[in-house]
């Protein structure tokens, strides 16, 4: 009986911190995952909620911090606490209704104007609970930036992404997040390869032979009938003998 | 040296290659217009005027709102020839006159005079004319011929020669800041009038002398009544200045020419016996027949939506006498011929036809033997303007034609008696979207599919029904060999293959469909692929001219007996209310289907693969408050999508937000938004989206390589190409963004920024795919940009695609090429089964389409030529796309202001049916991996069968000389 307000004590006091943490962008107090953390203190930090519902309500919850460097190198890594038991519970029937794991992330630009850094709004993703609570809570999270620096979308998946059914029996594997962080800026599409085609014009040029010196017209005139004026009379030759 | 012999051997090879790729796509002389027709038309009508006055002049002349002058021949209703203009207000076309054989034309709100030869369609001269706004022009004459014309602007007159254009004198009017200047009027005297007035306070009038623009002289009005000169004011008689005012229903007189300091005379309408319909604004009706003398006093005033009234001015200059009432009367027109003008006034006769009488203006008397009928369409519209054409006849009478413009642009032609000598519909010059149905089957064809979809009753009923269908076939069978047996007796000539409603029926390979057009003025047509000829049309009223349409087609031919259905999604812009027209594409009938109630505006629509019952796909709409509407929606279909409900995704895209979401159904219709993309509209601005066509079949799977090994495609059925614009113009700065967007998942599959680009961007995003064009700002030219996605040489699931499990990112090829013209629409063609290679149809701002192989677009075109790509037959990669003339699909038939492209499937996989549209209309069939089920036209069947025969009997005889060998050697 007692147990349980103890544990929503705890469960309130840990968003805190991890709010608190993120204003002061140092948050390092969750586990290591995937990328390793970059402890940079130029980065800023901003917070990774997500929500599972089994009414399918969305009512996002702090699940960790990610840490974001902008600047040329741009750079992100994620602190996240465990999941708590509750969590758990909550995702298994989540994932045995089919509902929908979501996450979102504020709005934010890497630009270094620390002023204009926040604006309104959040970028959302799911991913089926199911298939979260089947590849045990390892998960591929992308953030994608436009030109400018703006985040402007987030992605997640799981590996494997497929629900199949499978009972998870152990508790721990739904303990802690296996989180793979990435963030994908802009490719730049390629211009039409004009250099490295004439480039190779120029070689195969050269390989078919030396470019012919310019000549007058009157020569080049004569040389090519006189060429021509051969050919005609090989092959006239060359049939009268296919005649005969 | 050996190395340069096998240098040679590559470059043949390579020329051999690329001689192979570039198949020889063009049209033999005898094809032409076999399978491709083309229809021109000008668009909805401003101006129109007859050649001359006499019985046998043929020609009519338009000018239009698509900023185009043309001519018809009046006899068959054919263009002559047509003007296309710029589009927009630059080539707008301000006003029209017509005289002799010179017509006027002022152009881009003042911006040129021009005068054009109507014999040749000639351009004679063209004048730029000083800038200010167009306000009004007519022609002046000096000593009783035309020889100038007069232009008002807001702040200036200017007169110009008609012979040259040249400009005689130009004078700017006086205090033009304040004074609105409105109408020019000459009537054959040695001076031009300006009327400017002052709204609510006075009318000013000033008369300049032709000789040399001096003011002669300049006067003051008080009309504190008058608002407007144009909309309410025409000179009648000798320079009477004649004014109606809705507010105290008078009609004032002014005579302009007066020397001592004049005044409006007031005539109430009351004393007239007239009264005007409530709210209506009275409009009034002048004719000045000759620019050289002054206008009829005869004059129409109209009193309500269908009351005029002809009146005469008496010769005082300030009574006025009623000649005639017209009511109910829909249109008044007056024509001249000789000494003789006429009114012809439109009446209504019966439901079906309104009735066009001439009556002699000095009089008002009716003529006799001049009624006209004009019939009335179910579902046209209604008669929106009318020019007559009146001519003397032999025995000095009155003849004429006349040609009725409708509110949905159509122009009839109608001569005495009443018949109708030609239609164009000109709503089609602006279609806005369009589908290809198949047609139905023949009835008798039906009958055998109905046999099928019936409950089984029995075995002995089966049979006899099996039976009585083989019979009606035979039957159907002979029938058609007596027909070919008939027509067979005929001269060729005389067989008429024409199309009508009833007759329709699919062909063979099914490459005759019906053609549904949408046209932006809520006309809907139904016409016939093979032929062109308009089967149904359709008005529908009350559509605002800024609508937006989405034709959806429900169900198709295939689900017998049950009628095919289209919907038409109307959606006013401005509240985004939407609007369900339901009907059948090939009669055209409305359905009388219950529509759902739309009280909200609408944000999207979707066709689900769901059907209800009647084998009606289901169409979902999104309102905004993000619920959901059904239709139909039956028990069965809310049922069907409650159990679906968890894996129905939509998105919504808000450009002006830069806003891309994703929402999952629940199970009582309204949604959960489940993802969101937001590209902040500082940077870029959405400018278009597309998803993949849903009819669309890709063949194969993946592309063999040269090492044997497939690269498998990523086939997305979801994905979606977005396309944006930076907002900042800089050509250093600009670009054009690409984003691959998972519709369900709203994962971003690829962003790529092409730099230093701007728009418009075209795209076709189809298969694995996505081909897109911008303009470079850095080099200033044209280019095209090809991105592929490929899963790798493994697929993940093989059996299934399914956006929710496809963790692995596409690998992306991407290449871009120079392309030497400008482009104005894009479309991919479309198989059967999607094994025929695929063609770009790229609609090119000449008006030519070019079918542009996909092979060279293909980002994996090798830098340097391997046996690999050799093997794959890659075409190795040059920077520029080239332009083959061969690759035009219309040869000289072009369409003018191409806008779109619809690619249809036929019955034959080689065959892919192309409707261009804009202007003009085109219809043709590509074949993009040429015409491999079909036999040539010039198929030597007299050869093959005779080979066939000849080898026959020589088996035969061999056969029979072989026994009686065998039997010979047998018996020895």
């Amino acid at each position: 009986m007692a147990s349980v307000p103890r544990l929503c004590l705890l469960l309130s006091i840990i968003p805190t911190i991890l709010i608190l943490c993120a204003d002061f962008a140092c948050c390092n107090t969750g586990r290591k995952t995937g990328d390793g953390l970059d402890t940079d203190f130029s980065g800023f930090s901003v917070p990774l909620e997500h929500s599972f519902e089994v009414d399918d309500v969305s009512r996002f919850r702090m699940r960790g911090a990610l840490q974001l460097r902008g600047g040329r190198e741009t750079s992100v890594s994620l602190s996240q606490s465990q999941l708590s038991e509750e969590d758990r519970n909550t995702l298994k029937e989540v994932a045995a209704v089919d509902g929908l794991y979501k996450i979102r992330v504020p709005r934010v630009s890497l630009t270094d104007r620390q002023t204009e850094r926040q604006m309104d709004g959040y970028l959302t993703a799911f991913v089926r609970a199911c298939s979260l609570v089947e590849s045990h809570l390892s998960d591929v999270i992308t953030l994608h930036t436009d030109v400018s620096g703006y985040l402007i979308g987030v992605s997640i998946v799981t590996i494997p992404g497929a629900c199949r059914g499978t009972e998870v029996e152990d508790e721990v594997d739904l303990e802690a997040f296996n989180t793979t962080l990435t963030i994908i800026p802009p490719t730049n599409a390629p211009q039409p390869e004009t250099a490295l085609f004439i480039e190779r014009m120029d070689i195969e040029h050269e390989k078919r032979g030396k470019p012919q010196e310019q000549k007058s017209f009157f020569a080049k005139y004569a040389t090519s009938e006189d060429r021509h004026f051969g050919d005609a009379t090989a092959r006239v030759l060359i049939q009268f003998r296919g005649a005969y | 040296m050996k190395s340069s012999v096998k240098m040679a051997k590559l470059t043949s090879l390579f020329v051999i290659s690329l001689s192979f790729f570039c198949i020889s796509e063009a049209v033999f002389e005898d094809q032409v217009g076999k399978f491709d027709w083309r229809q021109q038309y000008v668009g909805k009508t401003l101006f129109a005027h007859f050649e001359s006055n006499t019985q046998s002049s043929k020609k009519m002349f338009v000018a239009t709102d698509k900023n185009i002058f043309a001519s018809f021949n009046s006899r068959t209703g054919d263009l002559l020839w047509r003007h296309v203009d710029k589009t927009g207000p630059e080539g707008s076309i301000d006003i029209l006159l017509l005289h002799g054989q010179d017509a006027l034309m002022v152009v881009g709100d003042g911006r040129l005079l021009r005068s054009w030869d109507t014999n040749i369609g000639g351009l004679n001269w063209e004048a730029v004319l000083d800038t200010g706004s167009f306000q009004a022009a007519c022609f002046v004459a000096i000593q009783d011929t035309v020889k100038l014309v007069a232009v008002l602007k807001k702040a200036a007159l200017s007169l110009h020669y008609l012979s040259n254009g040249h400009q005689k004198w130009v004078e700017n009017l006086p205090d033009s800041d304040a004074v609105q200047y409105q109408a020019v009027y000459s009537g054959g005297e040695e001076e031009v009038y300006v009327l400017g007035v002052v709204p609510n306070s006075h009318l000013t009038i000033i008369a300049y002398s032709l000789e040399d623009g001096e003011i002669i002289k300049q006067r003051s009005v008080e009309a504190s009544w008058l608002s407007s000169v144009e909309s309410s004011c025409v000179v009648v008689g000798q320079g009477v200045l004649m004014c109606v005012d809705p507010a105290t229903l008078a009609l004032y007189t002014l005579p302009i020419q007066a020397e001592e300091t004049p005044e409006f005379s007031q005539i109430l309408l009351q004393s007239l016996d007239l009264e005007v319909s409530p709210g209506f604004q009275p409009v009034l009706v002048s004719s000045q027949p000759h620019p050289a003398r002054s206008p009829l006093s005869e004059f129409f005033l109209q009193l309500g939506p269908d009351h005029h009234v002809l009146l005469q001015l008496n010769a005082d200059g300030y009574t006025i006498a009623p000649l005639r009432d017209f009511q109910p009367a829909f249109l008044v027109s007056f024509a001249t011929t000789g000494k003789k003008t006429v009114a012809a006034v439109m009446t209504p006769k019966n439901e079906t036809a309104c009735a066009i009488n001439l009556f002699s203006v000095d009089s008002g008397r009716r003529l006799l033997d001049t009624t006209v009928l004009f019939p009335l369409e179910l579902n046209g519209g209604k008669p929106h303007a009318l020019y007559v054409h009146a001519f003397l006849k032999k025995d000095d009478s009155v003849g004429y034609r006349v040609l009725v413009q409708t509110q949905d642009h159509a122009l009839t032609f109608i001569q005495q008696p009443g018949r109708v000598v030609w239609t164009r519909e000109e709503a089609l010059a602006d279609v806005v979207t369009m589908e290809m149905v198949d047609l139905p089957l023949t009835g008798t064809q039906a009958e055998l599919e109905g046999e099928f979809g019936k409950k089984a009753d029995g075995l002995f009923p089966m049979v006899l029904k099996r039976l009585s269908s083989q019979v009606t076939l035979l039957q159907a069978w002979l029938a058609h060999l007596w027909k070919l047996f008939y027509e067979a007796r005929k001269p060729r000539g005389q067989v008429k293959n024409e199309v009508t409603i009833e007759t329709l029926s699919r062909d063979e390979f099914n490459l005759q469909k019906m053609m549904v057009m949408v046209t932006a003025s809520g006309k809907l047509f139904g016409i016939d692929s093979k032929s062109g000829s308009i089967l149904w049309k359709h008005y529908l009223e009350n559509v605002q001219p800024n609508a937006a349409f989405k034709l959806i087609v429900q169900r198709t031919t295939a689900h017998f007996p049950h009628p095919p259905q289209c919907t038409l999604l109307i959606k006013d812009k401005d509240t985004g209310l939407a609007t369900l027209h339901v009907f059948n594409p090939i009669f055209g009938r409305k359905s009388h289907i219950a529509l759902p109630a739309l009280p909200r505006p609408i944000l999207q629509s979707l066709l689900l693969p769901v059907i209800d019952q009647d084998y009606a796909k289901v169409l979902l709409l999104v309102d905004d408050q993000y619920k959901v509407t059904a239709f139909p929606s039956t028990k069965n279909v809310l049922q069907q999508l409650q159990e679906m409900a968890s894996s129905i995704f939509f998105y919504l895209i808000r450009s002006d937000q830069g806003n891309l979401s994703g929402f999952r159904l629940r199970k009582d219709l309204s949604t959960e938004r489940i993802w969101e993309v937001v590209l902040p509209t500082e940077v870029q601005k959405i400018v278009a989206v597309k998803g993949k066509r849903p009819n669309e079949h890709v063949h194969s799977q993946g592309r063999v390589m040269g090492d044997r090994s497939v690269l498998y495609k990523y086939l997305n059925p979801n994905l979606l190409a977005v396309v944006t614009e930076s907002t900042d113009t800089h050509p250093e700065r600009a670009f054009v963004g690409v984003f691959l967007v998972d519709g369900v998942t709203g994962r971003i599959i690829h962003e790529a920024v092409q730099r230093k680009a701007r728009g418009p961007v075209h795209f076709v995003h189809s298969e694995n795919w996505v081909v897109y064009e911008y303009w470079n700002t850095k080099s200033r030219r044209n280019e095209f940009s090809v991105l592929e996605l490929f899963e790798g040489t493994e697929l993940y699931n093989s059996t299934v695609f399914s956006s929710l499990d496809r963790p692995h990112l596409p690998q992306v090829l991407q290449q871009t090429y120079i392309f030497p013209s400008p482009i104005t629409t894009m479309e991919a063609t479309l198989t059967e089964k999607g094994i025929t290679s695929r063609h770009l149809l790229v609609g090119l701002p000449s008006g030519a389409i070019l079918s542009l192989p996909k092979m060279f677009l293909d980002p994996r075109r090798p830098e340097v030529v391997t046996e690999h790509s050799r093997e794959e037959n890659l075409i190795p990669y040059a920077p520029e796309m080239p332009i083959r003339t061969e690759w035009f699909i219309n040869y000289n038939q072009t369409v003018a202001r191409v806008k779109g492209i619809y690619t249809a499937p036929s019955g034959l996989e080689s065959t892919c049916l192309v409707v261009a549209y804009g202007l003009d209309i085109y219809q043709t069939r590509v074949y993009p991996s040429k015409q491999f089920d079909v036999l040539k036209d010039d198929y030597d069947y007299v050869l093959i069968s005779s080979v066939l025969f000849a080898l026959f009997f020589a088996t035969m005889i061999s056969k029979r000389l072989a026994q009686v060998k065998l039997l010979n050697r047998a018996w020895r």
